[in-house]
């Protein structure tokens, strides 16, 4: 009868833990920046400009990963960096997928009109070109960190309706949610408590992709200089000035960029991870 | 008077003209076990979702009366029918592996039910749950019901399933193809638990098959469904022993024989097909005119 899958207890797989390492470590040190950073993110220093990083012939004490042009802390300035990637990811990720997520699934388990007009909605926001429609909207917004969010929110939730649609639709197929409905529940409140239970895995992973996302779209965004105040310092910012500098001081380049790159492989590995973890039959 | 009885039941797809059920007529009286059966596309299993009002989007009712009771479903709204159909009818489904929900334990998914429907306390609930998985045979009813879906096997969740329909001691039960998808060891297990589980609970079985052996066993009465028409409704010694429609006596002709499992399969001949769609169209066209 019971079977051995359930007495199976495996170990987390690795990429959850290194994924999810990196993200609470990021996250702390976001958070405690101001403690941590050993520099003052905006002092310039001319005579401290292009620094190398530590181990480089030439490096000063106290600028562990460099200075750029200007004789910033490349350091300090990816930790201050992280808060506004962070930030932009939780916020616009979570309003994203809600948003998203509840379009996906009213279209998909009450098809009819409801499903005519939110499927006909996504067909034309999907033909606009998605940078180019951030950049509009930012210019019309004006920028700062409201207008990032929304950009990402108005621009991203068709991703989650569409996915979470075709999920909705192939479980709304399935036969208990046909019991649950001879058993006199309403279609709202099957919905909820028999379709969203069971699309809920994918959400999760959706989720953190489009974290992911939301940190390329705002490193694009501060890239071509539309993010927050230009003060401010962005990874997307610091690329855009490393990219300038490559030849004297790779370092002002690379180390943001891997920090970018290492967030995003992060978030989009902790959902496969979850994934495996939230699914009933694997778990 | 029945308890069920379906009136010139008419339905077609959203915005096309051909008919899936055409002027349907079925009575099931109290505590009565009736078969239904017909080829597959014949709409057997839409009469089903039609009472239990589940029928996909793409289908309409186009005329017709379901008197449940003496009530007819159609002409209610959506939530008065509800909680009618949710107090008095169950199904056993097709599938028992899609038929419960992969994310959610068995026991609430029998309970919730009684208890968010049909307003019984948790306690109650979860003690009428243990009798009935008990009833059904299930060993260990505790453990099933701390059980996810995917730890149990066809079988159990059939029978879970059925356990289930019976919860509410529902008047009437639609059991839609209940042992298709079961291995055939299973089937007569599950056959004999649905049979004695009727007799006892005294409910009325709106059986949907496609077999005529199952239907000998367990049915009283059937009804022969072609292309969404009734061509033949008669008690089970009667069919049996003199089919009335030649198409009937062409389907039970071609029910494979266990006596004689070598034998090759007899389809149903051309001419009686053809001489049957006949009468459906001619059916079709008095009912226009």
């Amino acid at each position: 009868m019971l079977d051995g899958r359930s007495a199976i207890k495996r170990k987390l797989p690795a990429r959850l833990v290194l994924s999810a390492t990196w993200l609470i470590l990021l996250t702390l040190a976001a958070i405690a920046a101001p403690l941590i950073a050993p520099k003052d993110p905006l002092a310039q220093d001319l005579f401290l400009g292009q620094l190398p990083p530590f181990w480089v012939q030439g490096h000063e004490p106290g600028y562990l990963l460099g200075t750029d042009s200007l004789g910033r802390d490349v350091l300090s300035r990816i930790l201050y960096g992280a808060r506004l990637a962070l930030t932009v990811a939780l916020t616009a990720g979570t309003i994203t997928c809600i948003i998203g997520a509840t379009m996906g699934l009213l279209a998909g388990f009450l098809r009819g009109w409801v499903d005519v007009l939110i499927s006909r909605a996504i067909d034309i926001w999907m033909a606009f070109p998605p940078v180019l429609f951030s950049i509009l909207l930012i210019a019309v917004l004006g920028p700062g960190l409201s207008s990032i969010i929304i950009a990402i929110v108005v621009i991203d939730w068709t991703r989650f309706a569409r996915v979470i649609r075709a999920e909705a639709m192939t479980q709304g197929a399935m036969d208990y949610v046909a019991s649950a409905q001879v058993a006199g529940r309403s279609r709202i409140s099957t919905m909820f408590t028999e379709i969203l239970p069971n699309v809920l895995p994918t959400i999760v992973v959706l989720l953190t992709l489009e974290m992911g996302i939301s940190i390329i779209v705002e490193a694009i965004l501060s890239f071509v200089n539309l993010s927050i105040s230009t003060d401010d310092p962005t990874w997307g910012g610091m690329i855009a000035e490393g990219r300038t500098s490559i030849h004297q001081a790779w370092w002002v380049l690379v180390f943001p960029l891997a920090t970018l790159f290492l967030t995003v492989l992060s978030f989009s590995q902790l959902g496969e991870g979850l994934k495996d973890r939230f699914d009933p039959v694997l778990r | 008077m029945s308890y069920l009885s379906i009136h010139n039941l008419s339905a077609r797809l959203k915005g096309r003209p051909d008919q899936i059920l055409r002027r349907v007529s079925l009575e099931v009286a109290a505590g009565e076990v009736r078969g239904l059966v017909g080829e597959s596309g014949a709409g057997k299993s839409m009469i089903g979702k039609a009472i239990l009002g589940t029928l996909p989007h793409a289908v309409e009712i186009t005329s017709g009366q379901i008197l449940l009771d003496g009530t007819d479903l159609l002409a209610l709204p959506p939530a008065q029918r509800r909680a009618l159909v949710g107090s008095k009818c169950a199904l056993i489904p097709q599938d028992p592996l899609t038929a419960l929900n992969p994310s959610r334990r068995i026991g609430p998914q029998i309970t919730n039910r009684l208890v968010d429907i049909l307003r019984w306390s948790r306690a109650d609930a979860e003690k009428r749950a243990r009798e009935l998985l008990a009833e059904v045979q299930i060993p260990d009813p505790e453990r099933v019901m701390r059980s996810y879906p995917h730890e149990l096997s066809g079988g159990m969740r059939q029978r879970i399933l059925i356990a289930s329909a019976f919860a509410a001691e529902p008047k009437l039960i639609i059991a839609d193809e209940p042992t298709t998808a079961l291995d055939v060891t299973v089937q007569k297990q599950i056959l004999k638990l649905i049979a004695a589980m009727q007799a006892r609970h005294g409910t009325a079985l709106l059986f949907v098959t496609h077999d005529l052996g199952v239907v000998s066993k367990v049915c009283q009465s059937l009804s022969v469904l072609y292309a969404g028409i009734v061509l033949e409704d008669s008690t089970i010694p009667d069919f049996f022993h003199a089919p009335k429609h030649p198409y009937s006596r062409a389907l039970l002709a071609a029910t494979p024989k266990y006596t004689d499992p070598d034998g090759s399969l007899t389809p149903v001949p051309d001419a009686v097909i053809a001489a049957t769609r006949a009468e459906v169209a001619a059916a079709d066209r008095s009912a226009h005119v």
